[in-house]
């Protein structure tokens, strides 16, 4: 059986029933949003410049919208026992992982492509090509964000709080590239050179194949009943 | 068991322990192709447990489930000769019904996929309904598209859990008589249902679970009324 049409299957299929509702996409985005402002509100303005504040507003705001984001990926999973339907199918559990963490990655991308314009509208960023560094660096981070994102979510999903477990579980392992991505992002706008820049990305890089590879070799025992 | 065909199913020693409970003690199966076998047993016997481990969707906590020869529990490919209808349909409500059949046979690696859809939902007879969402179709109309959905890969053993739940009379003689065709093809048959009546003229075994383990393991008797006294026979011993 192959492997990778059962992964791109259940990527589609993911993908295909958010975009007829667009929960995931409409409440990460509004997320984004909320988070901004709270942020921008809540600052002393004598005391931290926008500029300054801007690197860590954008880090945290893209990674609660990939919780909120991923908190779903397996939710609909749950309707009509359909985990099960996938699990009988002849393909390991590994297809199953590597289907929802495209669809995930997808997603968040997305969710990344909408939020980080208006990131640059709240924090008065002008439009500069530094700022496809930061979407390369967002690019990066997203696959750092879902690939243990996709495997708490399926842990998470057998339990009744499947909703409140996903943040406590997940969280943790964010802050690593979350540090990562944030140093990455302050050279960037600083306009700092590539030197300085490519020891953070080297690290981002590394944290997402560790986890991705993490990940697909635990995936199992996590479906495992 | 017909002797002369191979086991299409074969669980052997099967045992699954909830914490301290023994949900399944022991228990010896086997299926030979085109035999309907009909798995009755009192609530809380095993019975849905017992199908699950043959489906691989439950870990034995001891023995093994071979299909076709091939060890379940090692070998993912051997899920292709299952199919399984639980209480669940395992629909997407958001898809349409023709979309819940194509990704269950990408899922499958079918090729000719849109030829086994459209075939697959004309014999369930929801070709005018193929592109309505699985959410807006009736508990009956669901029903059948969960029976396409669990036999559009030809699987050599059809488990069934409860298959006559929600049908009216036309839907239960359309599946019966479509478990029937499927056995007279080669295909071997597990039934769970707590109405017998409905599955009892094409059974061919009768096999009983109390408390997790089999205590009856019969040619289908001529009569139902036949059978009710052995089953309560069992049940008092």
């Amino acid at each position: 059986m192959s492997f990778s049409r059962a992964a791109v299957a259940i990527a589609a299929k993911d993908l295909r029933i958010e975009w007829r509702h667009r929960t995931a996409f409409a409440t990460a985005v509004l997320f984004a949003v909320l988070v901004q402002l709270v942020f921008v509100f809540s600052r002393d303005g004598a005391s931290v410049s926008l500029a300054a504040l801007a690197p860590t507003v954008l880090w945290v705001m893209l990674a609660l919208a990939t919780v909120v984001t991923l908190n779903r990926a397996f939710l609909l999973e749950r309707e009509n026992a359909a985990l099960e339907g996938i699990l009988l199918a002849p393909v390991g559990p590994s297809a199953l992982f590597w289907g929802k963490w495209l669809a995930n990655l997808v997603l968040v991308v997305v969710v990344e492509v909408v939020t980080i314009p208006l990131w640059m509208i709240f924090f008065n960023l002008e439009p500069h090509p530094r700022v496809f560094g930061v979407g390369a660096v967002a690019l990066l981070a997203a696959v750092g964000f879902t690939a243990p994102g996709t495997l708490f979510s399926a842990m998470a999903v057998r339990t009744r709080f499947a909703e409140l477990l996903l943040p406590v579980l997940l969280l943790p392992f964010l802050i690593p590239p979350l540090f990562f991505a944030s140093q990455a992002t302050v050279r960037i706008l600083a306009d700092a050179p590539m030197s300085e820049l490519s020891g953070w990305l080297r690290l981002l890089a590394l944290y997402d194949t560790v986890f991705l590879a993490l990940a697909t070799m635990l995936f199992p025992a996590v479906m495992d009943q | 068991m017909n002797p002369s065909s191979p086991p299409v199913i074969e669980a052997l020693s099967l045992e699954r322990r909830f914490g301290h409970v023994r949900a399944l003690r022991s228990v010896d199966l086997t299926v030979a192709a085109g035999e309907v076998v009909l798995l009755v047993g009192p609530n809380g016997a095993g019975k849905s447990t017992l199908l699950r481990c043959l489906a691989g969707l439950a870990r034995p906590t001891r023995g093994s489930v071979r299909v076709c020869g091939a060890l379940l529990q090692r070998d993912p490919a051997a899920r292709a000769g299952v199919g399984f209808l639980s209480h669940q349909t395992f629909l997407y409500d958001d898809l349409t019904a023709r979309e819940n059949l194509r990704f269950a046979a990408a899922l499958h690696g079918l090729d000719s996929v849109e030829q086994r859809v459209m075939d697959a939902l004309d014999a369930a007879g929801l070709t005018q309904r193929a592109d309505a969402r699985a959410g807006v179709l009736s508990h009956g109309t669901r029903q059948r598209l969960a029976i396409a959905r669990a036999t559009l890969h030809g699987p050599a053993v059809l488990l069934l859990d409860e298959p006559f739940s929600g049908l009216d009379g036309a839907s239960v003689e359309q599946l019966r008589s479509g478990i029937a065709a499927g056995a007279a093809a080669g295909r071997a048959v597990v039934c769970v249902t707590h109405q017998p009546g409905d599955v009892w003229q094409i059974a061919t075994r009768v096999v009983m679970l109390s408390r997790g383990a089999v205590v009856l393991d019969i040619a289908r008797p001529a009569t139902l009324e036949g059978f009710v006294t052995s089953y309560n026979q069992a049940l008092a011993a």
